[in-house]
């Protein structure tokens, strides 16, 4: 039966894994994003410091993760932090701290182009009703800076929902290894399942990412305006 | 980290870094023409092509590389369509590149001021005048920054095609590690790989946005 | 009298539920200036542009030498070489030099030679006194400079009606003047029929053949020559001229 490879989907708990794979993989990007945007608050706090040292630092935090691959990123994690440091934790912790950690390193520069781009005229005027720095920066910069920064904050957890499908390189049951496992086992009765699996996947990553997307281009044109 | 290993595995690295290289430069500029052709199908709003276009460009941008690859390279076989790895990296690529480009051009496009627009219209040009003499000069130019961070994208995306088993850079680095078990030196030579290609390149292209909106814009 | 160079009729206009213009009437002479004046925010801009067909309106007609304007988009690109434009924020094209800009449309608009165009640049450079920056940039020029250098652009293509929109708005006080004054010019030795929208009372009171003054969209005064500033005939306009002490 040529053309069945559409049942594929639906038998037994087929579907139902599948789904299971895409939680997995939402699941990590959740938590990476969580820890990596508080991680990056910081870091981009720290890099519009008056320290040249700790500038330095992270902004050589931050090259670092933009010149390598999140592919190596993640084989970085997988491979030497088990031989080298002896810590042996299953793979989607590994990958959660290293997208964490990445998502920190964007973050960062997020935060701190928000932070410069809030006008010295905000700056001042908040100085000038009396507001200690503190607060200035509770109440005046970082409400402007979330808003300003919304549209390239959500984009990067499209990037990092994206890059969830990487993990299967880890062994990680992510969606895409449980699609794969489906496609093999079959893979005999059934040839064209492959095309269904790896179409509805496809279109898995798009349900969850798209919206996303709208909502951010949403943000940008109000942020115009 | 023992360096003989190193030394040993740089012809591999060499072969790999080749392999990445020209991957790279086809993708790009594959992906740069379809962009383009993109963004001039929204920009003229050319009926029905235009919608199109625009569910093109919503599919690629917002699924991963690496299904994209796995659906051409697993999937389309069984519908009669069979592609070596190569090809399908590189369709892979350029198709997903072109989404990207197709907005960074776009962006570029709508971000010329409406009042350049409006003197230009009140000087009697035609549409095709506006965008020849004022919308695509001014507008390339501001679609530079976008352009550039997409070039590096997808030099880094390209690492992904180790999946289907093209040796670039991060297939031969995987490879090396499944044979000898040294996981450390050849990553390290994976990373500094990478540095190489992308440090000077994206102090060219921060250069290269300077120059050009200082040409166009004079600021 | 002679037949007037520009006629509106009736002309109004809203963006959705709001109207910015009610029911406009007017007509202009050739060799007349007409200022437009008025708070700001009230639909002045939106006028002048409405009658450049950059801005559409629902109802009304314009009559344009004698003919009834089509509001088509090839109709106006025909008559927007009759009638020149100059905006508040100059726009000349910064990636092209100060020649560059004035040739660009009597060349690809009007298809004249490249040399004939240039020769009456230069020309136009020399009337405007800033014959030395031909080959500058834009961003070389002071904002004075660049906007007489946008007023030489649009003669270029030999208009028969300038519309200035707040021309000097955006320009230091020092810069006014000289805008202003080969503006002046342009009514005294061409004898060019224009309308303008300033907030120069001065300027306005000089040049003015005709006032329009203008509140929420609608035109108040229409008043020939210099009444409208020795005997204004609404407390909207007394207000407006007390306001703007000059």
């Amino acid at each position: 039966m040529e053309h069945s490879g559409i049942s594929v989907l639906f038998q037994g708990r087929n579907f139902v894994r599948l789904l299971g794979g895409l939680w997995t993989s939402v699941w990590i990007a959740a938590l990476a994003l969580v820890f990596g945007l508080l991680l990056g608050a910081l870091i981009g706090l720290l890099r519009t410091s008056k320290s040249k040292l700790l500038r330095a630092i992270f902004r050589i935090y931050l090259e670092f993760f933009r010149i390598v691959p999140t592919v190596v990123l993640l084989f970085l994690f997988y491979y030497i932090l088990p031989r080298q440091v002896g810590i042996n934790w299953p793979g989607s912790v590994m990958a959660t701290i290293a997208f964490a950690l990445w998502v920190s390193a964007e973050f960062s520069d997020i935060v701190r182009g928000a932070l410069i781009s809030v006008p010295k005229v905000q700056q001042e005027s908040g100085l000038a009703l009396g507001l200690s720095k503190w607060q200035l920066f509770i109440y005046v910069l970082l409400p402007q800076a979330f808003q300003l920064e919304l549209p390239a904050t959500i984009n990067l957890a499209t990037r990092v929902i994206k890059t969830t499908s990487l993990l299967m390189m880890i062994s990680v049951m992510d969606l895409i290894n449980v699609g794969q496992q489906i496609i093999e086992a079959n893979n005999q009765s059934h040839p064209t399942a492959v095309f269904w699996i790896y179409g509805l996947i496809f279109l898995l990553y798009f349900i969850v990412d798209y919206p996303l997307s709208l909502w951010s281009k949403k943000v940008a044109r109000r942020n115009q305006n | 980290m023992d360096w003989q290993i190193i030394q040993q595995s740089l012809p591999q690295f060499a072969q790999g870094f080749r392999e990445t290289l020209w991957l790279s430069l086809v993708g790009i500029l594959g992906a740069m023409v379809v962009g383009l052709c993109c963004s001039l199908i929204q920009y003229f709003k050319v009926p029905v092509a235009r919608q199109l276009v625009s569910v093109y460009v919503e599919l690629f941008r917002n699924t991963p590389l690496l299904i994209q690859l796995f659906f051409l390279y697993y999937a389309f076989p069984v519908m009669g369509l069979k592609m070596s790895a190569v090809t399908c990296g590189i369709i892979g690529l350029i198709f997903l590149g072109g989404a990207y480009m197709a907005e960074g051009f776009t962006g570029g496009f709508d971000g010329v001021s409406k009042t350049q627009v409006d003197s230009g219209r009140a000087l009697g040009m035609s549409n095709w005048q506006l965008a020849r003499y004022i919308v695509f000069p001014q507008g390339f130019s501001l679609s530079v920054p976008s352009l550039a961070a997409n070039i590096i994208f997808l030099i880094k995306e390209t690492s992904i095609f180790s999946v289907i088993a093209i040796p670039e850079l991060t297939n031969t680095a995987l490879d090396l590690i499944g044979l000898y078990y040294r996981s450390n030196e050849y990553l390290f030579v994976l990373v500094i790989a990478y540095a190489i290609i992308l440090i000077p390149l994206s102090l060219l292209l921060t250069w290269l946005e300077k120059r050009v909106r200082y040409g166009t814009f004079g600021d | 009298m002679a037949e007037p160079i520009l006629t509106v009729k009736n002309l109004s206009k809203s963006y959705g539920e709001q109207q910015v213009l009610h029911d406009i009437n007017f007509s202009l002479q050739k060799g007349e200036v007409m200022t437009m004046l008025g708070p700001s925010g009230i639909g002045k801009s939106t006028l002048l542009r409405c009658l450049n067909g950059l801005e559409d309106f629902q109802t009304g007609e314009l009559v344009f030498e004698g003919q009834t304007v089509k509001a088509d988009n090839a109709n106006w690109q025909q008559l927007r070489q009759k009638i020149g434009m100059v905006f508040q924020s100059y726009d000349l094209f910064p990636n092209m030099t100060v020649l560059q800009n004035i040739t660009l449309a009597p060349v690809k608009v009007q298809k004249k030679s490249k040399a004939e165009a240039e020769q009456a640049a230069r020309q136009l450079l020399k009337r405007v006194q800033l014959s030395d920056y031909a080959n500058s940039y834009p961003r070389e020029l002071s904002g004075g400079q660049k906007q007489r250098i946008a007023i030489a652009r649009a003669l270029a293509m030999h208009p028969d009606l300038m519309l200035f929109d707040e021309v000097t708005a955006s320009l230091d006080p020092e810069m006014v003047r000289s805008v202003l004054d080969l503006i002046k010019e342009l009514s005294e030795q061409d004898n060019m029929t224009m309308i303008i929208v300033t907030h120069e009372m001065n300027f306005a009171r000089q040049i003015a053949d005709q006032v329009l003054f203008l509140d929420q969209g609608t035109i108040l005064e229409q008043t020939a020559g210099k009444d409208f500033f020795t005997n204004p005939q609404t407390q909207r306009a007394k207000d407006f001229l007390a306001s703007m002490d000059f």
